[in-house]
């Protein structure tokens, strides 16, 4: 790798890193003020427990061997076997790599806030990294699913729709919310959180072309684009639909958009990246409302946004994969518009399919494990009186003239 | 006419406001309070040193009724906010000389 490319690889993974503390902050703000900490915490222990998990076997059951199809080897356990030796590029991969686990079960807290005991969050973490994201992330990379020509340029299939459908799963293990839902203690917390992920999305998308290239460019301007249609449309959406244009809206098109582009980011162009990020924006506004038809409490809409924001974004690459306009790095499958035929949708239809089936049944089995030891519900009188202080024995906001 | 005014546990309001609705009550006001009763303060824990925190949130509502209805509204009250531990809060009430609506500028039972 020439050390432009090295750079901008090892610039990339500290905003992927930025991310979480962004989500962190996008979440906290719509949790009520006696529960923010708690959300703070599931989201910040994800960047405490995943790196560890990643070096010690993730990252070497995810990607060495990529012989086989289904799951790697213990070749790179430890690291052991990756050395500076020449440019580093396998390590700034791998640390580049170890943004993304840490950040994909971070997205599922939101689904599980205000109710889930921290304790079982701590074991849930490095157990659905391990069970779910390493091998989904390995059949879309290099295994089975990629092999077959799906494509997924930053992990639209292997991040968002896959916490997208394991936060499904654990909302229906995990149950409702005791009391009516919350409103969000710190709208502009939401909106702060937002353009950090904005920001961060930039490394997300960009930074997973082979290097710093044409690819990485137009990955670039799709995650720029994608995300401003997607919050045009979610607000002109709710503004004809409500009435009123809406900062949470805005924000939550904003994310949608950021999330359809994902695995569609480098290998579109044109128009493209508008098209995706308002088809997402006006989906998403309307799939946030499922989990009142159908009865799951998914408290800031995880479901509604990543998984379906996810499929929007990764089914469209059937349509819009255009590997003409990417001249030498245009190596992957054309879609439907660009003279490649209904097959790469199929494809598309079929990873995600995949990776919903595995990610949803093993989220389950690990949600009834962990409720049938350890218990994955805080008691009524904790959920009723916050679990900040008494999880955490912190509160949030000491600026009273009492305190 | 009584000023019923009561210290609750924050996260009982929900259930004291639909009480009071259903014995008919149409008007309170709610203010966020701090003090101290017999249950005295409760810790925090920063850097693994204890922290004594003297004054707890509690709600403080004020409701005005007329002298026949005060006892539903405090029983009301009570019969909502109440889980049995320390710390449940008080009720006390007073009597009031004096009720004007602002807008229509009625007094007494009819203001309430």
């Amino acid at each position: 790798m020439e050390s432009g490319s090295l750079a901008w690889k090892l610039v990339a993974a500290a905003m992927v890193l930025f991310m979480t503390p962004g989500l962190a902050f996008f979440y906290g703000g719509m949790v009520r003020t006696r529960n923010v900490l708690n959300m703070l915490m599931m989201n910040f222990y994800c960047l405490l427990v995943v790196p560890v998990v990643w070096v010690v076997v993730g990252y070497s059951l995810a990607t060495n061997p990529f012989g086989n199809r289904v799951i790697g080897g213990f070749g790179s356990t430890m690291l052991h076997d990756i050395v500076a030796a020449g440019d580093g590029a396998t390590l700034a991969n791998m640390v580049f790599l170890a943004m993304f686990a840490a950040i994909t079960p971070a997205l599922i807290s939101g689904a599980v806030a205000d109710r889930m005991k921290f304790s079982a969050w701590t074991v849930f973490v490095p157990l659905w990294s391990l069970l779910v994201y390493v091998p989904v992330w390995k059949w879309v990379y290099g295994g089975w699913l990629g092999r077959r020509g799906s494509l997924d340029f930053a992990g639209g299939t292997a991040i968002h729709v896959n916490a997208g459908i394991a936060a499904l799963a654990a909302v229906l293990v995990l149950g409702h919310r005791r009391e009516k839902p919350h409103l969000p203690h710190s709208m502009p917390l939401v909106m702060l959180g937002t353009g950090i992920l904005w920001f961060g999305w930039f490394g997300f998308n960009a930074g997973s072309a082979a290097g710093a290239d044409g690819q990485a460019a137009q990955a670039f301007v799709n995650t720029f684009l994608a995300a401003a249609a997607a919050g045009l449309s979610w607000v002109l959406v709710e503004w004809r639909r409500d009435g009123h244009p809406t900062n949470l809206g805005a924000a939550s098109g904003i994310v949608a958009g950021l999330v359809a582009i994902t695995p569609a980011a480098g290998y579109v162009a044109g128009s493209a990246p508008l098209i995706i990020g308002a088809a997402a924006g006006a989906v998403c506004c309307f799939a946030v409302r499922l989990k009142s038809r159908f009865g799951y409490d998914d408290a800031l809409d995880v479901v509604g946004v990543h998984m379906v924001g996810g499929l929007v974004g990764s089914l469209l690459i059937g349509l819009f994969a255009r590997p003409g306009f990417f001249g030498a790095l245009g190596t992957f499958r054309a879609g439907l518009f660009h003279g490649g035929g209904l097959g790469l949708l199929g494809e598309q239809l079929l990873a995600n399919g995949s990776a919903m089936v595995w990610s949803f049944a093993v989220t389950v089995g690990i949600m009834v494990v962990l409720k049938r030891t350890m218990g994955v519900r805080v008691d009524p009188e904790t959920e009723s009186m916050g679990l900040d202080l008494a999880l955490h024995k912190e509160t949030a906001y000491h600026n009273g003239a009492l305190t | 006419m009584k000023l019923i005014t009561a210290i609750i546990k924050p996260f009982k309001l929900d259930d004291v406001r639909a009480a009071l609705k259903a014995a008919g009550v149409e008007a309170m006001t709610v203010s966020e309070a701090r003090g101290f009763g017999r249950q005295g303060g409760h810790t925090e824990t920063y850097r693994g040193t204890e922290y004594q925190v003297d004054f707890v949130p509690k709600l403080k509502l004020e409701v005005l009724s007329s002298d026949d209805e005060v006892h539903t509204v405090v029983d009301a009250i009570v019969e909502a906010s109440a889980t049995g531990k320390i710390g449940d809060g008080k009720i006390w009430v007073t009597t009031v000389e004096e009720v004007i609506r602002i807008r229509t500028r009625e007094t007494g039972d009819a203001a309430i």
